[in-house]
Protein backbone atom coordinates (compact mmCIF):
# COMPACT_ATOMS: atom_id res chain seq x y z
CA UNK A 1 0.00 0.00 0.00
CA UNK A 2 1.33 3.35 -0.91
CA UNK A 3 0.43 6.58 0.78
CA UNK A 4 0.41 9.71 -1.28
CA UNK A 5 1.94 12.83 0.11
CA UNK A 6 -1.49 14.47 -0.02
CA UNK A 7 -3.32 11.83 2.05
CA UNK A 8 -0.44 11.68 4.54
CA UNK A 9 -0.76 15.41 5.20
CA UNK A 10 -4.57 15.03 5.43
CA UNK A 11 -4.24 12.27 8.03
CA UNK A 12 -1.71 14.36 9.95
CA UNK A 13 -4.11 17.31 9.95
CA UNK A 14 -6.95 15.13 11.23
CA UNK A 15 -4.76 13.83 14.09
CA UNK A 16 -3.75 17.38 15.01
CA UNK A 17 -7.42 18.45 15.06
CA UNK A 18 -8.26 15.50 17.31
CA UNK A 19 -5.48 16.40 19.73
CA UNK A 20 -6.69 20.00 19.85
CA UNK A 21 -10.28 18.97 20.51
CA UNK A 22 -9.46 16.30 23.10
CA UNK A 23 -9.25 18.60 26.18
CA UNK A 24 -12.59 20.17 25.21
CA UNK A 25 -14.19 16.72 24.78
CA UNK A 26 -12.84 15.65 28.15
CA UNK A 27 -14.17 18.70 29.97
CA UNK A 28 -17.61 18.70 28.34
CA UNK A 29 -18.27 14.96 28.14
CA UNK A 30 -16.32 13.82 31.17
CA UNK A 31 -18.06 12.59 34.29
CA UNK A 32 -17.06 12.98 37.88
CA UNK A 33 -17.13 9.64 39.64
CA UNK A 34 -16.21 11.37 42.90
CA UNK A 35 -19.79 12.26 43.80
CA UNK A 36 -22.25 9.55 44.65
CA UNK A 37 -25.94 9.29 45.34
CA UNK A 38 -26.91 8.37 48.85
CA UNK A 39 -27.03 4.57 48.98
CA UNK A 40 -30.03 4.79 51.32
CA UNK A 41 -32.12 6.68 48.77
CA UNK A 42 -34.53 4.53 46.81
CA UNK A 43 -34.13 5.02 43.07
CA UNK A 44 -37.62 6.34 42.39
CA UNK A 45 -38.57 6.89 38.79
CA UNK A 46 -41.54 9.20 39.25
CA UNK A 47 -42.50 10.34 42.71
CA UNK A 48 -46.18 10.95 43.35
CA UNK A 49 -48.53 11.85 46.16
CA UNK A 50 -52.05 10.65 46.96
CA UNK A 51 -54.11 12.94 49.18
CA UNK A 52 -57.07 11.36 50.99
CA UNK A 53 -59.25 14.33 51.89
CA UNK A 54 -61.80 12.17 53.74
CA UNK A 55 -59.09 11.27 56.25
CA UNK A 56 -57.87 14.87 56.42
CA UNK A 57 -61.13 16.74 56.98
CA UNK A 58 -62.04 15.52 60.51
CA UNK A 59 -58.60 16.54 61.78
CA UNK A 60 -58.68 19.77 59.75
CA UNK A 61 -62.00 20.65 61.39
CA UNK A 62 -60.34 20.18 64.78
CA UNK A 63 -57.75 22.74 63.73
CA UNK A 64 -54.92 20.43 62.65
CA UNK A 65 -52.42 22.31 60.48
CA UNK A 66 -49.46 19.98 61.05
CA UNK A 67 -48.46 19.51 57.40
CA UNK A 68 -48.48 23.24 56.64
CA UNK A 69 -46.51 24.09 59.76
CA UNK A 70 -43.96 21.30 59.22
CA UNK A 71 -43.42 22.45 55.62
CA UNK A 72 -43.11 26.09 56.66
CA UNK A 73 -40.58 25.24 59.34
CA UNK A 74 -38.48 22.83 57.28
CA UNK A 75 -38.08 25.18 54.33
CA UNK A 76 -37.87 28.58 56.04
CA UNK A 77 -41.02 29.79 54.30
CA UNK A 78 -41.89 33.38 55.22
CA UNK A 79 -45.29 34.10 56.76
CA UNK A 80 -46.46 37.16 54.82
CA UNK A 81 -49.99 38.29 55.64
CA UNK A 82 -50.45 40.35 52.46
CA UNK A 83 -52.32 38.07 50.00
CA UNK A 84 -50.62 39.76 47.06
CA UNK A 85 -47.15 38.85 48.29
CA UNK A 86 -47.64 35.64 50.31
CA UNK A 87 -45.40 32.64 49.70
CA UNK A 88 -47.25 29.35 49.22
CA UNK A 89 -45.75 25.87 49.05
CA UNK A 90 -48.56 23.87 50.62
CA UNK A 91 -51.96 25.43 51.26
CA UNK A 92 -55.71 24.84 50.84
CA UNK A 93 -58.19 25.85 48.18
CA UNK A 94 -61.95 25.29 48.25
CA UNK A 95 -63.15 22.49 45.94
CA UNK A 96 -64.49 24.81 43.25
CA UNK A 97 -61.14 26.61 42.98
CA UNK A 98 -59.01 23.48 43.08
CA UNK A 99 -61.20 21.57 40.60
CA UNK A 100 -63.09 24.28 38.68
CA UNK A 101 -64.04 22.01 35.76
CA UNK A 102 -65.51 19.35 38.05
CA UNK A 103 -67.76 21.67 40.04
CA UNK A 104 -71.47 21.77 39.24
CA UNK A 105 -74.63 23.13 40.81
CA UNK A 106 -75.78 19.81 42.33
CA UNK A 107 -72.42 18.80 43.81
CA UNK A 108 -72.59 16.73 47.01
CA UNK A 109 -72.83 18.86 50.13
CA UNK A 110 -69.91 16.90 51.62
CA UNK A 111 -67.64 18.24 48.88
CA UNK A 112 -68.97 21.72 48.12
CA UNK A 113 -66.71 24.45 49.47
CA UNK A 114 -64.55 21.97 51.36
CA UNK A 115 -60.84 22.81 51.64
CA UNK A 116 -58.45 20.72 49.54
CA UNK A 117 -54.73 20.53 50.26
CA UNK A 118 -52.91 21.81 47.20
CA UNK A 119 -49.24 22.06 46.27
CA UNK A 120 -47.01 21.88 43.21
CA UNK A 121 -48.27 18.94 41.14
CA UNK A 122 -44.80 17.95 39.95
CA UNK A 123 -46.30 17.46 36.50
CA UNK A 124 -44.91 14.85 34.17
CA UNK A 125 -45.25 17.45 31.40
CA UNK A 126 -44.49 20.64 33.32
CA UNK A 127 -45.27 23.90 31.51
CA UNK A 128 -43.12 25.88 33.96
CA UNK A 129 -40.02 23.95 32.86
CA UNK A 130 -40.75 24.60 29.20
CA UNK A 131 -40.99 28.37 29.60
CA UNK A 132 -38.06 28.95 31.97
CA UNK A 133 -35.46 30.90 29.96
CA UNK A 134 -32.54 30.01 32.24
CA UNK A 135 -33.38 26.36 33.01
CA UNK A 136 -33.66 27.36 36.67
CA UNK A 137 -36.76 25.17 36.81
CA UNK A 138 -36.12 21.65 35.62
CA UNK A 139 -37.44 18.13 36.00
CA UNK A 140 -35.24 15.69 37.84
CA UNK A 141 -34.85 12.11 36.69
CA UNK A 142 -37.13 11.00 39.54
CA UNK A 143 -39.94 13.29 38.35
CA UNK A 144 -39.53 16.05 40.91
CA UNK A 145 -39.93 19.48 39.33
CA UNK A 146 -37.13 21.34 41.03
CA UNK A 147 -35.87 24.91 41.17
CA UNK A 148 -32.26 26.04 41.11
CA UNK A 149 -32.58 29.37 42.90
CA UNK A 150 -29.01 30.24 41.88
CA UNK A 151 -30.19 30.52 38.30
CA UNK A 152 -33.60 32.15 38.77
CA UNK A 153 -33.69 35.66 37.32
CA UNK A 154 -37.20 36.40 38.59
CA UNK A 155 -38.84 36.80 35.17
CA UNK A 156 -41.97 34.99 36.44
CA UNK A 157 -42.71 33.25 33.14
CA UNK A 158 -43.15 30.06 35.20
CA UNK A 159 -45.81 31.73 37.33
CA UNK A 160 -47.72 32.66 34.19
CA UNK A 161 -47.30 29.15 32.82
CA UNK A 162 -48.33 27.19 35.93
CA UNK A 163 -52.07 26.49 35.75
CA UNK A 164 -52.22 25.64 39.47
CA UNK A 165 -50.86 28.86 40.97
CA UNK A 166 -48.25 26.78 42.74
CA UNK A 167 -45.51 29.38 42.44
CA UNK A 168 -44.84 32.46 44.53
CA UNK A 169 -42.60 35.42 43.90
CA UNK A 170 -40.44 37.08 46.55
CA UNK A 171 -41.39 40.72 46.20
CA UNK A 172 -39.19 41.62 49.17
CA UNK A 173 -36.51 40.04 51.31
CA UNK A 174 -38.29 37.09 52.99
CA UNK A 175 -36.03 36.90 56.04
CA UNK A 176 -37.86 39.42 58.26
CA UNK A 177 -41.02 37.30 57.83
CA UNK A 178 -39.46 34.03 58.96
CA UNK A 179 -40.16 33.52 62.65
CA UNK A 180 -37.57 30.86 63.34
CA UNK A 181 -34.85 30.23 60.77
CA UNK A 182 -33.77 26.61 60.45
CA UNK A 183 -30.02 26.74 59.76
CA UNK A 184 -30.15 23.39 57.96
CA UNK A 185 -31.99 24.82 54.93
CA UNK A 186 -31.38 28.07 53.01
CA UNK A 187 -33.89 30.87 52.68
CA UNK A 188 -34.68 32.55 49.38
CA UNK A 189 -33.85 36.13 48.42
CA UNK A 190 -35.73 39.05 46.97
CA UNK A 191 -36.50 38.59 43.29
CA UNK A 192 -36.72 34.80 42.92
CA UNK A 193 -39.72 32.54 42.42
CA UNK A 194 -40.20 29.59 44.77
CA UNK A 195 -42.43 26.55 45.16
CA UNK A 196 -42.76 23.12 46.74
CA UNK A 197 -39.78 20.88 45.95
CA UNK A 198 -41.39 17.60 47.12
CA UNK A 199 -38.70 17.71 49.84
CA UNK A 200 -36.03 16.67 47.33
CA UNK A 201 -33.44 17.17 50.08
CA UNK A 202 -35.20 14.48 52.16
CA UNK A 203 -36.10 12.17 49.28
CA UNK A 204 -32.42 12.03 48.29
CA UNK A 205 -31.66 10.67 51.77
CA UNK A 206 -34.40 8.04 51.60
CA UNK A 207 -36.96 9.95 53.68
CA UNK A 208 -40.54 10.89 52.77
CA UNK A 209 -41.57 14.56 52.42
CA UNK A 210 -41.99 16.38 55.71
CA UNK A 211 -45.74 16.97 55.17
CA UNK A 212 -46.29 13.22 54.73
CA UNK A 213 -44.32 12.52 57.89
CA UNK A 214 -46.18 15.21 59.86
CA UNK A 215 -49.70 14.07 58.92
CA UNK A 216 -51.27 12.32 61.92
CA UNK A 217 -54.30 11.21 59.91
CA UNK A 218 -52.24 9.37 57.29
CA UNK A 219 -54.00 11.39 54.61
CA UNK A 220 -50.86 11.96 52.55
CA UNK A 221 -49.32 8.93 50.86
CA UNK A 222 -46.02 9.28 48.99
CA UNK A 223 -44.56 6.75 46.59
CA UNK A 224 -43.22 5.84 43.17
CA UNK A 225 -45.82 6.00 40.39
CA UNK A 226 -43.71 3.89 38.03
CA UNK A 227 -43.40 1.03 40.51
CA UNK A 228 -46.47 -1.22 40.02
CA UNK A 229 -46.35 -2.58 43.59
CA UNK A 230 -45.92 0.77 45.35
CA UNK A 231 -48.50 1.92 47.91
CA UNK A 232 -49.62 4.80 45.71
CA UNK A 233 -50.16 2.55 42.70
CA UNK A 234 -52.20 0.13 44.80
CA UNK A 235 -54.44 2.96 45.97
CA UNK A 236 -54.74 4.36 42.46
CA UNK A 237 -55.73 0.97 41.01
CA UNK A 238 -58.23 0.29 43.79
CA UNK A 239 -60.07 3.59 44.19
CA UNK A 240 -61.35 6.42 42.01
CA UNK A 241 -59.06 9.43 42.15
CA UNK A 242 -59.25 12.89 40.63
CA UNK A 243 -56.54 15.18 39.31
CA UNK A 244 -56.36 18.94 39.08
CA UNK A 245 -57.13 20.22 35.56
CA UNK A 246 -56.30 16.96 33.75
CA UNK A 247 -57.62 18.44 30.49
CA UNK A 248 -54.51 20.61 30.21
CA UNK A 249 -52.30 17.58 29.59
CA UNK A 250 -49.78 18.46 32.29
CA UNK A 251 -50.10 14.97 33.87
CA UNK A 252 -49.93 15.90 37.56
CA UNK A 253 -48.28 13.55 40.05
CA UNK A 254 -50.64 14.56 42.88
CA UNK A 255 -53.90 12.57 43.10
CA UNK A 256 -56.98 13.18 45.26
CA UNK A 257 -59.33 10.70 46.91
CA UNK A 258 -62.73 12.26 47.63
CA UNK B 1 0.04 78.99 20.00
CA UNK B 2 -1.75 81.62 22.09
CA UNK B 3 -3.38 78.96 24.29
CA UNK B 4 -0.15 77.02 24.86
CA UNK B 5 -0.02 77.89 28.57
CA UNK B 6 -3.61 76.87 29.20
CA UNK B 7 -3.25 73.56 27.38
CA UNK B 8 -0.09 72.58 29.24
CA UNK B 9 -1.56 73.64 32.60
CA UNK B 10 -4.72 71.65 31.84
CA UNK B 11 -2.73 68.58 30.80
CA UNK B 12 -0.56 68.69 33.92
CA UNK B 13 -3.63 69.11 36.10
CA UNK B 14 -5.35 66.22 34.31
CA UNK B 15 -2.38 63.87 34.76
CA UNK B 16 -2.02 64.81 38.43
CA UNK B 17 -5.71 64.14 39.05
CA UNK B 18 -5.78 60.84 37.14
CA UNK B 19 -2.69 59.49 38.92
CA UNK B 20 -3.87 60.79 42.30
CA UNK B 21 -4.79 57.35 43.70
CA UNK B 22 -1.44 55.94 42.62
CA UNK B 23 0.94 58.46 44.18
CA UNK B 24 -1.02 59.02 47.39
CA UNK B 25 -0.99 55.27 48.16
CA UNK B 26 2.56 54.62 46.87
CA UNK B 27 4.56 52.45 49.25
CA UNK B 28 1.59 51.91 51.54
CA UNK B 29 0.35 48.45 50.54
CA UNK B 30 -2.64 47.21 52.53
CA UNK B 31 -1.45 44.45 54.85
CA UNK B 32 -2.41 40.95 53.68
CA UNK B 33 -5.12 39.51 55.92
CA UNK B 34 -4.11 36.98 58.54
CA UNK B 35 -7.43 35.34 59.32
CA UNK B 36 -7.71 33.30 62.48
CA UNK B 37 -8.91 29.89 61.36
CA UNK B 38 -9.33 28.44 64.82
CA UNK B 39 -12.86 27.69 65.94
CA UNK B 40 -14.11 25.48 68.74
CA UNK B 41 -15.21 22.82 66.28
CA UNK B 42 -11.79 22.77 64.63
CA UNK B 43 -9.95 22.60 67.96
CA UNK B 44 -11.95 19.53 68.91
CA UNK B 45 -10.99 17.70 65.71
CA UNK B 46 -8.47 14.93 66.15
CA UNK B 47 -7.07 15.42 62.69
CA UNK B 48 -7.29 18.98 61.41
CA UNK B 49 -8.09 18.18 57.81
CA UNK B 50 -10.57 19.89 55.48
CA UNK B 51 -12.38 17.94 52.74
CA UNK B 52 -9.29 18.47 50.58
CA UNK B 53 -5.75 19.72 51.28
CA UNK B 54 -5.21 23.30 52.45
CA UNK B 55 -3.36 24.41 49.31
CA UNK B 56 -6.07 22.98 47.06
CA UNK B 57 -8.84 24.56 49.11
CA UNK B 58 -7.09 27.93 49.16
CA UNK B 59 -6.81 28.00 45.38
CA UNK B 60 -9.94 26.10 44.33
CA UNK B 61 -12.63 26.39 47.00
CA UNK B 62 -14.85 28.41 44.68
CA UNK B 63 -14.73 25.73 41.98
CA UNK B 64 -15.35 23.02 44.56
CA UNK B 65 -18.38 24.88 45.92
CA UNK B 66 -19.77 25.42 42.44
CA UNK B 67 -19.30 21.74 41.64
CA UNK B 68 -21.06 20.81 44.90
CA UNK B 69 -23.92 23.17 44.09
CA UNK B 70 -24.43 21.66 40.64
CA UNK B 71 -24.20 18.09 41.91
CA UNK B 72 -26.67 18.63 44.74
CA UNK B 73 -29.23 20.88 43.08
CA UNK B 74 -29.23 19.53 39.57
CA UNK B 75 -28.09 15.90 39.94
CA UNK B 76 -29.47 15.10 43.39
CA UNK B 77 -26.10 13.70 44.47
CA UNK B 78 -25.33 14.80 47.99
CA UNK B 79 -22.29 12.80 49.07
CA UNK B 80 -18.76 13.92 48.20
CA UNK B 81 -15.94 11.42 48.13
CA UNK B 82 -12.74 13.28 49.01
CA UNK B 83 -9.32 12.51 47.59
CA UNK B 84 -8.50 10.43 50.67
CA UNK B 85 -11.68 8.36 50.33
CA UNK B 86 -13.61 10.03 53.15
CA UNK B 87 -17.26 10.87 52.49
CA UNK B 88 -18.85 14.24 53.23
CA UNK B 89 -22.29 15.70 52.68
CA UNK B 90 -22.02 18.37 49.99
CA UNK B 91 -23.49 21.28 51.91
CA UNK B 92 -22.21 24.78 52.60
CA UNK B 93 -24.33 25.18 55.71
CA UNK B 94 -24.17 21.65 57.04
CA UNK B 95 -20.57 20.73 56.21
CA UNK B 96 -18.29 23.75 55.60
CA UNK B 97 -19.74 26.05 58.24
CA UNK B 98 -19.89 23.40 60.94
CA UNK B 99 -16.12 23.75 61.29
CA UNK B 100 -15.57 27.18 59.77
CA UNK B 101 -18.20 28.90 61.88
CA UNK B 102 -16.23 32.16 62.00
CA UNK B 103 -17.44 33.68 58.74
CA UNK B 104 -16.14 37.18 59.51
CA UNK B 105 -12.62 35.78 59.84
CA UNK B 106 -12.67 32.81 57.52
CA UNK B 107 -14.62 34.22 54.57
CA UNK B 108 -14.83 37.99 54.83
CA UNK B 109 -11.23 38.97 55.54
CA UNK B 110 -9.77 37.66 52.29
CA UNK B 111 -12.86 38.43 50.20
CA UNK B 112 -12.78 42.05 51.38
CA UNK B 113 -9.04 42.28 50.79
CA UNK B 114 -9.48 41.06 47.23
CA UNK B 115 -12.67 43.00 46.57
CA UNK B 116 -14.65 39.81 45.95
CA UNK B 117 -18.33 39.86 46.81
CA UNK B 118 -19.83 36.37 46.65
CA UNK B 119 -23.60 36.50 47.17
CA UNK B 120 -23.89 33.26 49.15
CA UNK B 121 -25.42 34.82 52.23
CA UNK B 122 -28.54 36.34 50.77
CA UNK B 123 -30.01 32.81 50.89
CA UNK B 124 -27.59 30.59 52.80
CA UNK B 125 -27.61 31.19 56.51
CA UNK B 126 -24.41 32.34 58.12
CA UNK B 127 -23.66 30.82 61.52
CA UNK B 128 -24.04 32.90 64.66
CA UNK B 129 -20.59 33.85 65.86
CA UNK B 130 -19.95 33.70 69.56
Amino acid sequence: MTTSRRSFIKAGGACLLGLTLWPAVKSFAGNNAGNIENPGAPAGKRWGLVIDMQKCWPKYQEGCRDCFLACRKAHNIPDIADKEEEIKWLWTEPFENAFPEQEHEYIAAGIKGKPFIVLCNHCNNPPCVRVCPTKATFKRRDGIVMMDYHRCIGCRYCMAACPYGARSFNFSDPRPYIKEIDPAYPTREKGVVEKCNFCAERVDLGLVPVCVEACRAGALIFGDLEEPNSVVRKILSGRYTILRKPELGTHPSVFYLV
Amino acid sequence: MNDFRYIITGLVLFIVLVTFPLWTRAGKAAPAPVPSLETQAIQQLEEKQCVEGTEYMRANHMSLLEEWRNQVVREGKRTYVAGNGKEYEMSLQKTCLQCHSNKSQFCDQCHNYLGVQPDCWTCHIEPKES
